[in-house]
């Protein structure tokens, strides 16, 4: 709660929160705001530009293209929300592990995190998913095999720095068992700067999860997903640019946001005093 | 020096080989078996036997690895299905549009972060600063493959300046016909370099050798572009080292979506042929020359710096 308040004292941290609970209330009152279905043709009314009726035109087979932006935002927040703090848990515990511990166990993880941090993201993720075929499930056994790195370097560098401070240092004094020291006191401190790292993570995987799409790779046809909203408008780029605006312009949305409660986020997270 | 480039170059040895396992690993862990993949249900009994023979798939795993680690030292990548011809053969075609990319996009991301960088440093929390900041956070949300057809549709199709895509003929050409891939990398760069410079100007605007040109007399903008800039720049190199692999890795995506024959497209189509040795053998060379680039930056930045000792 304390966190919550701080937040929304940072401009851009209640910006960044407004902007998503904007998305949200959009998203649950879409069936309000729009009499359509994502999925209904209507071939009377296809390629029609922005217009009262039709807020962001209609596609090539007459739907909705607001209808079908608002539910790509439930399926492409929900694709990169796991593939964003699924690895994140795993990483931050490996983190806590190798940092705790230290020793061989610690050298074997980061070299571990050395050599998977060598592969280009993009590369070794399109690598894995090709290998596995696209779906939705190799999209997130992808996106967790790579991702988890980044929090395991993180908080390993975070448990390092908090375990000389003197408080923990009084834990060991006070012969605390080992997971409580790790579990209740190292890790709400070390955790911190992996949250607002998962901040700009989510909107680099927002964009992923879209080029994975894009590439045939990720989501299929005919879900609403932003990435593929784009590959089908390509064909109609010239006549129709709304088809392919709208949905970038949803995912730079996405983006702001998250980049905005990750500055808020830091503010509100730094120690006090 | 040369003692020590060969101390990193050694220590090097485990990291290689832990890609090149990585890389094997990959299509170890594939649904299936890798001739059934590549070639299909349509595949007899004896065309899938044939396949398991020459990739070796009917030996022990551990010797398996040993073939692949074979065919990487020995500089092939395995060979590609499709094409017939060695992994490393078609790289060495591609190759070169991944590089053109690759470094039209760093001097881009350069032009553009340098003066922003720059304003933002010497107006720190200023109105300007705030607002470079948040420009670059609205580019950073911009994704690639979109950013891509946004400029083919303004840049391409409506003003007529720059081709839609594919190579041509000559330096002139290529270079025209790479900008607009090399721009949209060096956009997403840009921002990453932006906020590492600013933070470094910044940091160099209070040591001490500023204020002493300060007290001699020089004017401010001498001692920026003589004293501040050069030190900064000198620590966002080695930013840039670790973010090559963020640069390389990008140039996947605008390859593909401008038609440039380069590795990423290679990657791609590789992808969709079901070309597993190629898959493979890129995935590895990708993150050699990932490995092979923080090494130079490493060592570029200890001559450049001699404070900085390699370890």
């Amino acid at each position: 709660m304390r966190i919550l308040k701080d937040l929304l004292r940072s401009p851009a941290g209640a910006l960044g929160l407004g902007m998503l609970a904007l998305t949200l209330l959009a998203t649950l009152l879409t069936p309000l705001l729009s009499p359509y279905d994502p999925f209904a043709l209507d071939f009377g009314n296809t390629l029609l530009p922005p217009s009262q009726a039709h807020w962001f035109g209609t596609d090539n087979f007459g739907r909705d293209i607001f209808t079908r932006v608002m539910a790509g935002a439930v399926y492409d927040l929900r694709l990169a929300l796991i593939c964003v703090f699924g690895p994140m848990a795993f990483g931050v515990m490996i983190g806590l592990i190798s940092g705790f511990f230290g020793g061989r166990i610690d050298a074997a993880l980061m070299r571990l995190t050395d050599i998977v941090w060598a592969f280009p993201f993009y590369v070794l993720v399109l690598a894995i998913v090709g290998v596995l075929g696209p779906s939705e499930a190799n999209l997130y056994i992808a996106f967790f095999i790579v991702n988890w790195i980044g929090y395991a370097r993180i908080v390993r560098g975070e448990t390092l720095l908090i375990g000389r401070l003197e408080f923990i240092e009084a834990t060991r004094v006070l012969r605390f068992g080992k997971a409580q020291i790790m579990l209740r006191h190292i890790l709400p401190n070390a955790v911190t700067p992996a949250l607002v790292y998962s901040m700009s993570d989510v909107v680099l995987t927002v964009q992923a999860v879209a080029a994975l799409s894009f590439f045939g790779l990720g989501v299929q046809p005919p879900a609403p997903e932003w990435g593929l909203l784009i590959v089908e408008s390509i064909d109609y780029m010239r006549e129709a640019p709304w088809m392919t605006i709208a949905p970038g312009l949803a995912i730079v949305w996405i983006g702001i946001a998250f980049s905005l409660l990750g500055e808020g986020l830091s503010v509100a997270l730094k120690p006090k005093g | 020096m040369i003692q020590v480039i060969f101390k990193r170059l050694l220590m090097l040895v485990p990291v290689l080989i832990g890609i090149t396992l990585i890389g094997f690993l990959l299509l170890q862990v594939m649904p299936g078996d890798a001739a059934e993949r590549a070639m299909g249900t349509r595949a007899s009994a004896e065309e899938l036997a044939d396949m398991r023979r020459l990739w070796g798939l009917d030996l022990p795993i551990w010797q398996q690895y040993l073939l692949f680690l074979r065919d990487c030292l020995t500089g092939s990548f395995g060979v590609s299905i499709f094409h017939k011809k060695a992994v490393i053969a078609l790289v060495g075609e591609r190759l070169p549009f991944t590089l053109a990319i690759v470094a039209l996009s760093t001097l881009i991301a350069l032009v553009i972060a340098l003066p922003f960088a720059s304003l933002a440093a010497m107006r720190r929390d200023r109105p300007a600063d705030h607002v470079i900041r948040q420009a670059f956070v609205v580019l950073i949300a911009m994704p690639p493959f979109w950013l891509s057809y946004v400029l083919i549709l303004w840049l391409s199709l409506t003003l007529g300046w720059f081709p839609t895509g594919g190579v041509g003929q000559g330096l002139a050409e290529n270079l025209h016909r790479l900008f607009l891939p090399s721009l949209v990398v060096g956009l997403s760069t840009a921002a990453l370099i932006q906020q590492t410079l600013r933070a470094a100007l910044i940091d160099t605007m209070k040591a001490d050798y500023v204020d002493t040109a300060r007290a001699k007399g020089l004017r401010r903008h001498e001692i920026f572009l003589r004293h501040i800039l050069p030190n900064s720049l000198i620590s966002t190199i080695s930013i840039i080292g670790v973010r090559v692999s963020w640069i390389i890795g990008g140039t996947v995506v605008v390859e593909k979506i401008f038609s440039v024959p380069g590795l990423g497209s290679l990657l791609i189509d590789a992808i969709v042929s079901r070309d597993l040795p190629v898959i493979r053998g890129l995935t590895v060379f990708f993150a050699i020359m990932v490995v092979i680039v923080n090494l130079i930056t490493d060592i570029l930045y200890a001559l450049a710096d001699p404070r900085v000792r390699l370890e």
